[in-house]
């Protein structure tokens, strides 16, 4: 481009005072620029990262061809690396594996280095899978049960315990356990004052205040009828049909009085999912040997 | 009487072509939007409609106001700048930045407390893409194309080419950051990390950039200096390789012009690596290279002193193009990908590491001879220590695309903080510099309102800062060497959530690091609108700063 206009701008190269270094003789608004080499520290590590970028292509795997690659000297892959560590781990575990999968949970329970094996195996495998329902130590949440209590909702020895992780609870499993509170309000079993009334009854059992003592004897009455055949009389529950203990002071989903309403209203069922074919033998193993030693196991 | 004749006023071939074909547009997106899939597509179609029926309306109303004749390109030997659009630009640089830095200090309180994912509009899947497309695009693209349109006419002497397109580049480019950052609260997204907007958002901006590209050539073609100074070079290779990027990484199929999904061209390992391709050079190409032009004016233009050496722009410009495009697998390590690819995008990240700092050493050595005004100006500061913070995260992202750390740092809060080392300290302080100094240059302003204001903004950001990427990198360490511990009976340390349950106290001092840091652009916000409030007036164009003292070269 032909520019004649140099008023505002000289082109000749000027030395900065401050550095005694020449420009260039550009400028542009009012910006010039110096002619300074480039810094020999800096050209130097620039050549050494090629350097040593050459010698990474020589000894790894780097450049693509028509329909390979170079495959470098090491003959380093890392499909290759990730299942040598697999191996090595297996290797690490194998003889205890081997113990752990011969043996009943109730010989493991007998055999404290077997036992802290299976706990080592199970306490990740609960992490990953059980603690984002049942709480990291197992201390359960709403809806959820509290795994190191005394209180089992369908039984605590190591035989129900795999039981239940093993086909879930209402999973759809065929052998899941399955027990079905009725919505005893949202399909019109019971009317709704009766609804109350045995909620305040229910909390009676566990000796919970009642603020409205004239409908116990109702709610008494209710609770025969409808409760009494899973929950039991008394409402002490039953572990066949996973009817809940309500004696204990111990809330699935909690004591407020509108809470029980609603469960009998709306008739809650938590569900556990099946883990067999999720999780193989040895883990549910595992796992079962794990929660049982939590605090509860029976 | 022939004087008074006035010359014929005419609408120019950019008004009626614009308005014809935003005329066409508005009943296009009314046809799409009253026939759309979904009310969320409608939704968006009828905005755009309205957006183009605003713009005809707009065209018209400014053709009866203005003067027959346009602005000349120069005024008694003088080149007519046209700021406006620089003006609007910065306005909304200052918004959007304040707008995501506060969607980054929700998702950051949302990761130490999920309870506030309160319902599914701004539940942490959502904001989280508002928040990195808000300070990327919408902050950091405001600062860009504003400092661009601004530098660009200073260095060449020249008025901003055309009438209509430049506003059209600038009012365009802000509809495409309103369409996207509406569309993934309403859920609409191609789930491309840093690419979530849908076709019609992608065209949209195609369409822009292609004339933000001929509005920078055209303008920087009617240069009066012989050379195109090194800032020039810098933002046209941001404005070319971003749109190779987009067009590469977005080509997409719509299921129909009136459904908002379509489907990427490219899949499986081939998809991973054209988006990593794509998300390596946006930040390459969008948060480095554009900014390095931002550098390359307004740092020797602050410290009024000359660039320290022109070879050395020259040769890591060339290094960092040719080389940056290369890195993208390192983001890949132990994946699908091929090793030898893996290899390839770590070597080229260490080779990176020198171009890189190429720029680094321009910035800070451009100050040598005026470092006491790193005392006084508290502006010149934020810009050196921008540089600084570039440096930084310049080193440790080739440290990091080495194989061996990436295995630890890989997936953890290590890289949210390598990230926020570059977008805070270096894409959010040189920003904070340029629009210091552009505001009262725009508005023609004898200074700012308050520099004590200024240094309490460096403060209390730079804690905001320290704190953000301290915890991170103590998060991501730990979470790392969490992730691979085994006991001595060969089995997993921890299981995830418990990595999970160990962040917390990281995630609270990182959300407190986020406040301070918008905290920081607030006493910004303020300070920049007294300027133009209060501010007092300049005697005259502040046109050239006062020129240290040279000699002619023996």
């Amino acid at each position: 481009m032909a520019h004649t206009d140099t008023t505002d701008h000289g082109h000749a190269p000027q030395v900065d005072s401050l550095t005694g270094v020449s420009t260039t003789g550009h400028e542009w608004d009012g910006i010039q620029e110096l002619n300074n080499p480039l810094p020999r520290w800096w050209l130097w590590v620039f050549y050494a990262t090629i350097v040593w970028a050459i010698g990474f292509w020589i000894a790894f795997p780097a450049w693509p061809l028509i329909s390979s690659f170079t495959p470098g000297i090491l003959g380093w892959s890392s499909r290759e690396q990730v299942a040598e560590q697999l191996n090595d781990l297996r290797e690490q575990r194998s003889a205890m594996m081997t113990r752990l999968e011969d043996s009943t949970t109730a010989q493991i329970e007998s055999d404290p280095e077997l036992l802290s094996f299976a706990r080592a195996l199970g306490r990740p495998a609960f992490g990953d899978n059980c603690a984002p329902c049942h709480g990291a130590g197992g201390g359960g949440a709403k809806g959820y049960p509290n795994l190191n209590d005394d209180a089992w909702l369908w039984g605590g020895t190591l035989a129900d315990i795999e039981q239940t992780i093993r086909f879930g609870i209402r999973s759809g499993h065929d052998e899941a356990r399955v027990g079905d509170m009725p919505a005893f309000g949202r399909d019109g079993m019971i009317p709704r004052a009766d609804i109350v009334a045995v909620a305040d009854y229910v909390r009676s059992l566990s000796g919970l205040p009642v603020e409205n003592k004239a409908n116990l004897t109702t709610g008494a009455k209710i609770f025969a009828d409808n409760c009494a055949s899973c929950h039991q009389a008394g409402g002490t529950g039953s572990r066949e049909l996973g009817a809940p203990n309500l004696t204990t002071g111990i809330w699935l989903f909690g004591p407020e009085r509108e809470t029980i309403i609603d469960g009998v209203w709306n008739g809650h069922g938590s569900v556990m999912p099946a883990w067999q074919g999720r999780l193989d033998d040895t883990t549910i193993k595992a796992l079962t040997v794990f929660v049982h030693t939590l605090g509860g196991g029976e | 009487m022939a004087q008074a004749i006035a010359p014929q006023k005419r609408m120019t071939f950019g008004e009626a072509g614009t308005a014809a074909a935003l005329a066409a547009f508005t009943f296009l997106f009314i046809l799409i939007g009253a026939k759309a899939h979904t009310t969320e597509y409608s939704f968006h179609a009828f905005l755009l409609a309205a957006a183009s029926a605003w713009g005809v309306f707009k065209i018209i109303d400014r053709f009866y106001a203005r003067p027959a004749e346009l602005p000349p390109r120069e005024i008694d030997g003088r080149p007519n700048y046209n700021f406006e659009p620089v003006k609007f630009a910065t306005v909304a640089a200052v918004v959007w930045g304040i707008a995501g830095f506060l969607v980054g200090v929700i998702i950051a309180l949302q990761l130490a407390f999920p309870e506030l994912n309160l319902f599914h509009w701004i539940n942490f899947g959502r904001l989280r893409p508002l928040h990195t497309s808000a300070v990327i695009f919408a902050f950091g693209g405001n600062v860009l194309i504003g400092s661009s349109f601004y530098v660009l006419q200073r260095t060449s002497h020249a008025r901003l080419a055309g009438d209509i397109a430049p506003w059209f580049v600038v009012l365009g480019y802000n509809l495409f950051i309103v369409i996207a950052g509406t569309g993934y609260l309403l859920g609409i997204t191609q789930s491309k990390e840093y690419a979530e907007p849908e076709w019609y958002a992608d065209l949209l901006l195609t369409v822009v950039w292609v004339a933000y590209l001929l509005v920078y050539l055209v303008t920087l073609s009617r240069r009066k200096e012989p050379h195109i100074y090194v800032a020039n070079w810098f933002y046209l290779a941001f404005i070319i390789t971003i749109a190779v990027l987009h067009l590469g990484n977005n080509a997409a199929i719509p299921v129909s012009i009136f459904s908002p999904k379509s489907y990427v061209l490219w899949s499986g390992v081939q998809d991973a690596l054209i988006q990593w391709w794509y998300g390596h050079n946006a930040v390459g190409f969008f948060l480095t290279v554009p900014f390095l032009a931002i550098m390359y004016y307004f740092v020797p233009k602050r410290a009024e002193r000359p660039v320290y050496s022109y070879r050395l722009s020259i040769i890591h410009f060339w290094a960092l193009i040719f080389i940056y495009i290369w890195a993208g697998p390192h983001h890949l390590h132990y994946t699908a990908l091929p090793d030898w690819a893996q290899t390839l995008g770590m070597t080229f990240s260490i080779i990176l590491w020198m171009p890189s700092w190429g720029g680094m050493i321009n910035g800070l050595m451009t100050l040598s001879g005026a470092w006491d005004k790193l005392r006084t100006d508290p502006v010149l500061r934020l810009m050196v220590v921008a540089i600084a913070f570039y440096g930084m995260a310049t080193f440790e992202g080739p440290l990091m695309s080495v194989r061996e750390v990436n295995a630890l740092s890989h997936y953890t809060d290590w890289t949210v903080g390598h990230v926020h080392s570059g977008a805070l300290g270096w894409v959010g302080y040189i920003s904070f510099g340029t629009l210091y100094c552009l505001v009262p240059w725009l508005w023609n302003r004898k200074g700012l309102y308050s520099l004590r204001l200024v240094s309490l903004h460096f403060w209390i950001s730079t804690i905001g800062i320290v704190l953000y990427i301290t915890s991170m990198w103590v998060a991501g360490i730990l979470q790392g060497l969490m992730w691979r511990a085994y006991t001595s009976l060969g089995f997993l340390e921890y299981s995830f959530i418990e990595t999970v349950e160990a962040m917390h106290p990281f995630y609270l001092i990182r959300a407190l690091g986020g406040i301070l840091f918008l905290i920081g652009a607030l006493i910004m916000a303020y300070n920049l609108w007294m300027t133009v409030k209060y501010g007092e007036a300049a005697d005259t164009v502040p046109e050239t700063a006062a020129k240290p003292a040279l000699t002619p070269a023996e």
